[in-house]
């Protein structure tokens, strides 16, 4: 291994030519075509937001899927791979697969038979509007924000990566969002979505299958890693995490299991509504709980895109990648692996390909932000406390208007970014503090019927509390990291899966406890909100292929075989 | 996708991308088939041909099986 050559320090990464502008253009294009094209069928509310609720199980599952595979997400996730070794697979299987199967068979059925447009409404038919409005402000509030950091964050991949212009990149990429959007709302978002799922796969799966033929082979790949970095364990997913020390992610299995498969995972895939607001849009039941479920296979396939890479740059790389705060001019970061794979195997073309899959990743995921956030802030904020009964197409045209003004927020804080980075992290952060317990609030509500309308308030409000707490005594003082993590050795990913354990942990307490000495309401109000009240679909007559439980079932047993082959 | 709006379903679409873009790839592959790229690592396998040859085929029967006017 050596120092990074002279020859490879350049101002941008790859470098495009005439045939990969024209494949970038053409998807531009595209997508633009696209959302003229849906606007005539987006004149409703229903429509507009939630994609006439037409949508078949396919098209949900790989919207489902597509809406968290973002282009920061792959470039971030072959870095972590980069840096952990297959340990980060854990965050594409036992952290997502349980949840994706729990919210098809599960929870699915209440979210779509309440008929709410999104998980706020959902919490307000449940619980009131207490507990709803908390949900719906923070959740507006942070998707903005978040919005605002990617843009940045993605801005700066694209400089480093291509060489383009801040600017450039912000107001294209966002502008172009904003006109498909506001045109074709969530028929738009979920359109974009599926053709960014196929352009992620045919533009990223030539890295592992190139990669594999150069090292001859995953045997071949393993020693040549052990060759490179003798003595560190990069390969194995479960064996080294009988300790903390004996990982490089500082993380005991119990934090992997509970922390991240119980509660984190299950908090992000069940109620954030970016992720559910693409199944609300299935055309019924039965295809509603399929969606997920689909999407977990794919899901499930998504490490030999992403980490494959990521542990293939360790084996054939002629340098060490190093830590984003810690590179000097001239040496690459972890995240760079992804584009530094691209370059390696991709000539013109296939990098054009590549990069449209990044740009294409990037621009899904804006969508996704601004047409969650339009329906929240229509539905859960605007019409209950600024205009009650206007007719449908007010609240389509509001939709309209706030993805523009959602995404004008969203270049403001990504230009605030720029001048203030410490405030990335904070962002960042602060999306965590609601998902671990409104995963409480929101599955306490559907399973137990007792659970009264201020116990959902203020369990909620605990959660996060406790939340933002464990986050500031970690990141400011040292010590607490033991407490909190079990593990002074626990990284940022470590500590964040146990302050969500501990965030959930608060929120169900805090809801038992007021639950206890509250009136709960009564049974006829909670029909088809709780599992206890709610008829059960009956599948006995669909045939066993059609059913979403086999299949779930299904994706369990391949999540085992995966976590065996790769112990 | 439901019929209510007879919208022409994303995978005609889709089948459209893969195949311009194989189109593209592909011709670009066979340019440079006896003068590729130095900096790219196993170019002797010709990626750009088969993997554009692979688009081409997925993209046109995508666009057959989910035509506009076709009925589901």
């Amino acid at each position: 291994m050596t120092p990074l050559p002279a020859m490879f320090v350049a101002t941008r990464l790859v470098r495009l030519s005439a045939v990969d502008l024209a494949i970038i253009v053409i998807y531009f294009v595209l997508v633009l075509a696209i959302g003229f094209y849906l606007k005539r069928f987006a004149t409703t509310g229903e429509d507009f937001f939630l994609a006439g609720r037409e949508m078949t199980a396919w098209v949900a599952g790989l919207a489902f899927v597509s809406a968290n595979l973002g282009s920061l997400e792959l470039l971030g996730w072959a870095g972590n791979a980069y840096q952990y070794g297959i340990m980060a697979a854990h965050w594409y299987w036992i952290g997502a697969i349980p949840a994706m199967v729990f919210l098809g068979l599960v929870m699915m059925p209440f979210y779509y038979i309440s008929k709410t447009h999104s998980v706020p409404g959902y919490l307000k038919l449940r619980y009131g509007s207490e507990a709803s409005t908390l949900s719906a402000i923070t959740f507006a509030f942070m998707t903005i924000l978040m919005s605002g950091v990617n843009m940045y964050a993605m801005a700066v991949v694209m400089e480093v990566v291509l060489g383009w212009n801040l600017h450039f990149s912000i107001i294209v990429s966002s502008l172009t969002v904003g006109v498909y959007v506001a045109a074709g709302g969530l028929f738009s978002a979920i359109f974009n979505e599926v053709l960014q799922f196929f352009l992620i796969w045919f533009g990223a799966l030539l890295i592992p299958i190139l990669g594999l033929i150069e090292t001859g082979g995953w045997s071949g790949m393993v020693a040549r890693i052990h060759q490179n970095f003798p003595g560190q364990e990069f390969t194995h997913m479960w064996a080294p995490m009988s300790s903390a020390d004996k990982n490089p992610m500082g993380v005991y299995w119990v934090a992997i299991v509970f922390g991240l498969g119980a509660v984190q995972s299950m908090g992000y895939w069940t109620t954030d509504f970016l992720v559910v607001q693409r199944v609300l849009s299935a055309k019924d039941v039965r295809s509603a709980k399929l969606a997920p479920i689909i999407g977990s296979f794919f899901k499930m396939a998504v490490p030999l895109i992403v980490i494959l890479p990521g542990l293939l740059g360790r084996a054939v790389l002629p340098w060490h990648l190093v830590p984003g705060n810690q590179a000097q001019p001239g040496q690459f970061k972890y995240d760079d692996v992804l584009p530094l794979m691209l370059a390696r195997y991709c000539g013109p073309g296939l990098m054009g390909l590549g990069i449209t899959a990044l740009v294409a990743g990037f621009m899904a995921g804006m969508a996704g932000n601004v047409s969650a956030f339009a329906t929240v802030w229509t539905y859960d904020i605007y019409r209950p406390y600024l205009r009650k009964d206007a007719p449908d197409s007010h609240y389509v045209s509001m939709g309209r208007w706030c993805t523009m003004i959602g995404l004008f927020v969203s270049i403001g804080t990504a230009y605030l970014v720029q001048y203030n980075k410490s405030m990335m992290d904070y962002v960042q952060a602060l999306f965590g503090f609601f998902i671990a317990p409104l995963f409480g609030t929101v599955l306490l509500g559907m399973l137990w019927k007792r659970v009264t309308r201020m116990a959902g308030f203020w369990g909620l409000l605990a959660g996060v509390s406790s939340s933002v707490t464990i986050f500031l005594l970690m990141k400011f003082d040292e010590r607490w990291v033991r407490v909190f993590a079990l593990s002074p050795e626990a990284q940022p990913l470590a500590q964040a899966m146990w302050q969500a354990m501990w965030a959930c942990i608060t929120c169900v307490v805090v809801t038992v406890l007021v639950t206890l000495v509250t009136k709960p309401r009564p049974d006829q109000e909670l029909v088809g909100l709780v599992y206890s009240l709610t008829e059960k679909a009956h599948e006995e007559h669909v045939r066993w292929v059609h059913r979403p439980l086999v299949w779930g079932v299904l994706a369990l047993i391949l999540l085992v075989i995966l976590q065996i082959i790769f112990w | 996708m439901r019929e209510k709006h007879h919208i022409i379903p994303v995978w005609f679409f889709v089948g459209l991308l893969l195949l311009i873009y194989g189109v593209l790839i592909l011709i670009t592959g066979l340019a440079q088939w006896s003068n590729p790229p130095a900096d790219v690592q196993l170019t002797n396998l010709h990626a750009s041909v088969w993997w554009g040859g692979l688009l081409i085929v997925l993209g046109t029967v995508y666009c057959y099986m989910f035509r506009p006017g076709k009925s589901a």
